[in-house]
């Protein structure tokens, strides 16, 4: 397994191995396709401004990677996700596709900007797995009790090395 | 909130300056790492790393915490470039 990310001069650096790559790269690629560039209206100055849809999504991933911005106040909530949703979808999109341009296995140096990227890229993926999978505050401990034979299991596994990958990241960046 | 490194720290005095009457608030999830959330606020707000350490453990034992105060203007940008490091950020008026 990865020994995970270290600080570099110019950024930070990492040793993936093939295996490692194809998880990331696949799952950075069902990111991508959840967060489809934001739907506009048929109006051309709308679609050229990226004012966009109002209503909060349905699906509870896509509701975790944009949230509403007023808890207690609807009309509010509508109107910021029109104004900003489709920049925040474009710059997953954008985070997500620098992953999926420079993850290749072996020893990988990013930038502190790339590095960045990557650190926004994997906490989405954890955000989306991690809704999905329900996990809570106890997972990692869960995860080491848990039968190998738990239907969750091999995804818990993936999830928990994210986090460790995630956290070295952190802290190669800070 | 994940925890890879406890930290035992006190609860912070005021975040925050009284007469401006917006707040963000950030809530307590599940996913997002006590390093990582601690780095955002310091990346986003500029704080020096007790400060976002201390907020970052408002947020994980109590369930949410005032990050930023401000015009509404102020606070809805924070609001969205929280939304883009995954934060669950929200918007209010200071009550």
């Amino acid at each position: 397994m990865s020994t995970g990310f270290k600080a570099t001069r110019q950024g930070v650096s990492v040793h993936l191995d093939a295996g490692e790559v194809s998880i990331l790269r696949n799952l950075v690629t069902q990111v991508l396709g959840l967060v489809e560039p934001g739907s506009t209206g048929d109006d051309p100055l709308e679609r050229a401004l990226g004012i966009g849809s109002v209503a909060p999504p349905i699906d509870p991933v896509l509701a975790r990677l944009f949230p509403s911005a007023y808890s207690d106040d609807e009309e509010a909530s509508d109107e910021f996700r029109r104004y900003t949703e489709a920049t925040l979808r474009d710059g997953k999109r954008a985070d997500a596709t620098t992953v999926l341009e420079t993850a290749a296995p072996g020893r990988l140096e990013l930038t502190a900007e790339q590095g960045q990227a990557w650190l926004r890229a994997i906490n989405d993926i954890r955000l989306a797995l991690g809704v999905r999978l329900e996990v809570t505050e106890a997972i990692h401990e869960e995860i080491a009790e848990m039968s190998e034979d738990d239907p969750r299991y091999p995804a818990l596994v993936t999830y928990d090395w994210l986090t460790y990958l995630q956290d070295t990241l952190v802290r190669a960046l800070w | 909130m994940g925890s890879t490194a406890p930290v035992e720290i006190e609860r912070p005095a005021s975040d925050v300056r009284p007469d401006v009457p917006w707040v963000t608030i950030v809530w307590n999830d599940p996913v997002n790492l006590m390093s990582y959330v601690t780095y955002v606020f310091q990346t986003v707000f500029g704080y020096p790393r007790s400060r976002a350490e201390k907020l970052m453990m408002d947020v994980h034992q109590t369930g949410k915490a005032v990050v930023a105060n401000g015009t509404r203007e102020e606070m809805e940008r924070d609001v969205q470039i929280l939304h883009s490091y995954g934060l669950w950020a929200t918007v209010q008026r200071d009550s």
